[in-house]
């Protein structure tokens, strides 16, 4: 009996990073700038992404989000209330959003009728690192309330982020949020990242964040 | 805990290359997994056993082996291992390491096949 090795040298998540490479394109065609948005569940990303979104389609940009959840799609009727389209994933218990879920539900929409794209991920700070959404920009999310130090808890998803957003910082001094700390800690794992401080309730910092991103539309759609 | 759905890509990504190799048994499977790949070994070796059941794969080893993250530090001119996921500086003169050249790979590397009395 012998016994041989084979090398293989493949990508174990090869399939999605297809797909989100074929989306990526699609995207970039299409001239529409495509965010992921990822943070631990009640960290507000659909209270910001609500406010982002009323913000934009108020200013005469054209906005639509897809939003991932386990179930329900109470998420997608909030972000809707917004006059954006939007469309609900139910991932039915996976912990994370994949490329064909994205692709499967875009059908449909012209993309090129769009200036931005946001995908609301499960709230997980794990699994969705591993995941490719075709995204040109990954959002990492952090609320005043979890802790400073939860970008040194979630490296791997904070490391793999192009921005970073503190969101809450209405109930900052309650929470004795250690601001210093926080951005000192997101760097540490992300050196250099762009970092927004937000609140979806009174508006702080939406300017900024509103700024960059028509900075960052007009890279793909000059 | 999407180790399962990694393990499924795992058993689809060698059943697949063990089309050019009709009959062998798999032995075991090597895998090289960075360490910013939000991957768990223990996690991994949990779900293998029973995801392979009933495949090709059944009764293989699955061999994992770690990668540090390298970055390319500009101001020291070359390549360096960042010993810590927490800090991602360089450990020659602490400046930030913003150009990583490993530690996010997820990749089957090689697997061991042994052929089968089947096949003489």
């Amino acid at each position: 009996m012998t016994t041989r090795i084979v090398e293989l040298r493949r990508g174990i998540l090869k399939k999605n990073d297809e797909l989100a490479a074929g989306l990526r394109q699609r995207f970039a065609d299409a001239g529409v700038l495509a965010l992921n948005l990822v943070s631990s569940p009640g960290t507000g990303k659909t209270a910001f992404l609500e406010r982002t979104l009323r913000e934009l389609l108020a200013s005469g940009s054209r906005a639509a989000a897809l939003v991932g959840d386990l179930e329900t799609d109470n998420d997608a009727q909030r972000l809707a209330a917004s006059g954006a389209p939007v469309r609900q994933i139910n991932t039915h218990g996976i912990c994370h959003l994949e490329a064909e879920m994205v692709g499967k539900h875009l059908n449909g929409w012209n993309l090129a009728d769009l200036d931005y794209l946001f995908i609301e991920n499960v709230g997980n700070l794990v699994c969705p690192s591993s995941y490719d959404l075709g995204e040109k920009i990954r959002v990492a999310l952090l609320s005043v309330t979890e802790g400073e130090d939860k970008p040194l808890k979630y490296p791997t998803l904070f490391n793999s982020a192009d921005a970073a957003v503190i969101t809450k910082i209405d109930i900052a001094e309650p929470c004795a949020f250690n601001r210093a700390a926080a951005l000192r800690n997101i760097n540490e794992i992300r050196p250099g990242i762009r970092i927004f401080e937000t609140s979806a309730k009174t508006g702080a910092g939406m300017a900024e964040w509103i700024a960059y991103l028509a900075e960052e539309r007009a890279r793909v759609a000059p | 805990m999407h180790e399962l759905s990694i393990v499924s890509s795992i058993v689809d990504t060698v059943t697949e290359s063990l089309v050019a190799y009709p009959g062998v048994r798999v032995r075991e499977v090597r895998l090289r997994v960075g360490v910013l790949a939000a991957v768990v070994e223990d996690s991994l070796q949990f779900c293998y056993g029973v995801v392979t059941e009933g495949t090709p794969l059944a009764g293989s080893a699955l061999v994992v082996r770690t990668l540090p993250v390298m970055a390319h530090c500009a101001l020291c001119a070359q390549d360096v291992e960042i010993a810590s996921i927490q800090s991602l500086r360089c450990p020659r003169c602490g400046s930030p390491a913003t150009d990583l050249r490993q530690g996010r790979e997820l990749e089957v590397e090689a697997i061991e096949i042994e052929d089968t009395e089947a096949m003489a």
